[in-house]
């Protein structure tokens, strides 16, 4: 146990193991953790961003869709007027239109009427006249028959 | 414990304690016994080589984690070494408030080297040196009690005394490039006891200079010592639990599982009190 050359060789290993790892050991490992710990602060730091992006995001989204929500009730309400609108008015067409063609049907059964009564007139009269004549034909009475030929003129 | 009855419970422990050693004799490369008459140039080849083996082993595992490490998902072997690796950052940057681009890898290859060589005390003390018996008498011929190999190289004081030696030229050297040679004169000579009084001052100088040289050798020192002194311990206290026979196996357990944390905590301690000496060399408020 007593001190000898052994602690010269000692003395240089130690110098020459310090001075390789603080030349090719310590620098590549740090340097690989410093950069490992840059990215991984980059990544936290990127997620958050992205979360308070997706959050905008999401509220924007909410704000579109409740938007859109109240402009359909609005289009639906429209729609509904108009429809109500287009009806009542459609209803009131026909009416007219229906009244119109009663009127021209009643009109044109007036007519017609009238125009058969002119001609049944005419034919009853004929008709009267025929008879009369051969009444008249067969016992020329006038006394005894005037009553029956006034009777005919009263008739028409 | 290849010729085990011949041994007695003290000379099989002498074995066990003692290094591999090489020096240079009048009759050429000697190893071991032929080199206790040695002196100071002779060479613990079992410290050498295991210390310098595992150094590499941690250079190497780290290196090629270091080539391949990805800023993208890391592999498992990577998230291990990152682990380590921002343990002794952390720690660095806590303790060492200047900019050294040194600090940081030299607590790093602290760490690991220190608790790779500590690790080798866990495993089974009698093997790996039966094993050198057995090689070094079956290919080299030699007497096996003459082969030593202790493989935890923090039981050697030559191992641990170096680290701190290494440290304790790094506590100057940051002191001088800091403070400047007059400001790290001024710290040795003006401190703890100061005055304006200029003739008491003079006076106070020795004193102070005392105080602070025992203060700053203890330093390494301490190191040196607080390393060693436990690890030869647990080394101990494994070899002699090694040699009760079977009664070994309950009580071996307790201990290893025990030293796993003295091998963690002392790499631990090294490396922290290393960061503290080196933040003090550098700060200029004493």
């Amino acid at each position: 146990m007593n001190l000898n050359a052994t602690l010269i060789g000692e003395l240089i290993a130690f110098a020459v193991f310090v001075l390789f790892c603080m030349k090719f050991v310590w620098p590549p490992l740090m340097s690989a953790i410093e950069e490992r710990q840059k990215k991984i602060a980059d990544g936290l730091a990127a997620s958050e961003r992205a979360d308070k992006d997706l959050q905008i995001a999401q509220e924007k989204a909410k704000e579109q869709l409740k938007e859109a929500k109240h402009q359909a009730a609005e289009i639906i309400e429209q729609a509904k007027k108009r429809a109500a609108e287009i009806v009542d008015s459609e209803t009131q067409r026909a009416h007219q239109e229906r009244e119109k063609i009663v009127a021209a049907g009643q009109a044109e059964v007036e007519a017609e009427r009238n125009r058969v009564k002119e001609e049944l007139r005419q034919q009853v009269a004929t008709l009267a006249i025929a008879g009369a004549e051969r009444i008249l034909a067969r016992q020329i009475d006038a006394a005894a028959q005037s009553d029956i030929v006034e009777k005919l003129v009263a008739e028409l | 414990m290849a010729a085990g009855e011949e041994l007695t419970l003290s000379s099989h422990i002498q074995h066990h304690l003692t290094n591999a050693k090489v020096c240079t004799t009048e009759a050429g490369v000697s190893f071991n016994k032929a080199c206790s008459e040695a002196g100071f140039w002779t060479w613990h080849i079992d410290t050498i080589a295991w210390s310098v083996g595992l150094g590499i082993l941690f250079l190497w595992l780290f290196r090629s984690t270091a080539k391949k490490s990805t800023t993208g998902v890391p592999g498992k072997f990577q998230c291990f070494v990152e682990m380590i690796v921002e343990f002794v950052a952390d720690n660095v940057k806590d303790t060492y408030h200047g900019r050294s681009k040194l600090i940081a890898p030299l607590a790093l290859t602290i760490f690991v080297w220190v608790f790779l060589m500590n690790l080798m005390d866990l495993v089974p003390v009698d093997i790996l040196p039966f094993i050198a018996q057995q090689v070094g008498a079956q290919a080299f011929g030699m007497d096996p009690h003459d082969v030593y190999m202790k493989i935890v190289p923090t039981t050697d004081i030559n191992m641990t005394a170096a680290l701190a030696l290494g440290v304790f030229i790094l506590m100057i050297g940051y002191s001088i490039r800091i403070k400047g040679v007059t400001g790290f004169v001024k710290e040795l000579t003006l401190h703890p006891f100061s005055t304006s009084n200029l003739p008491l001052q003079i006076v106070l100088i020795p004193f102070n200079l005392l105080l602070e040289l025992i203060a700053l050798v203890a330093k390494p020192f301490s190191l040196a010592l607080r390393l060693f002194g436990n690890l030869y311990a647990g080394e101990m206290i494994f070899i002699l639990i090694g040699a009760i026979g079977l009664m070994q196996l309950p009580l071996h357990f307790v201990w290893a599982v025990f030293h796993i944390l003295v091998i963690v905590l002392q790499a631990f301690v090294f490396m922290m009190l290393t960061i503290v000496y080196l933040s003090m060399a550098s700060s200029d408020n004493h």
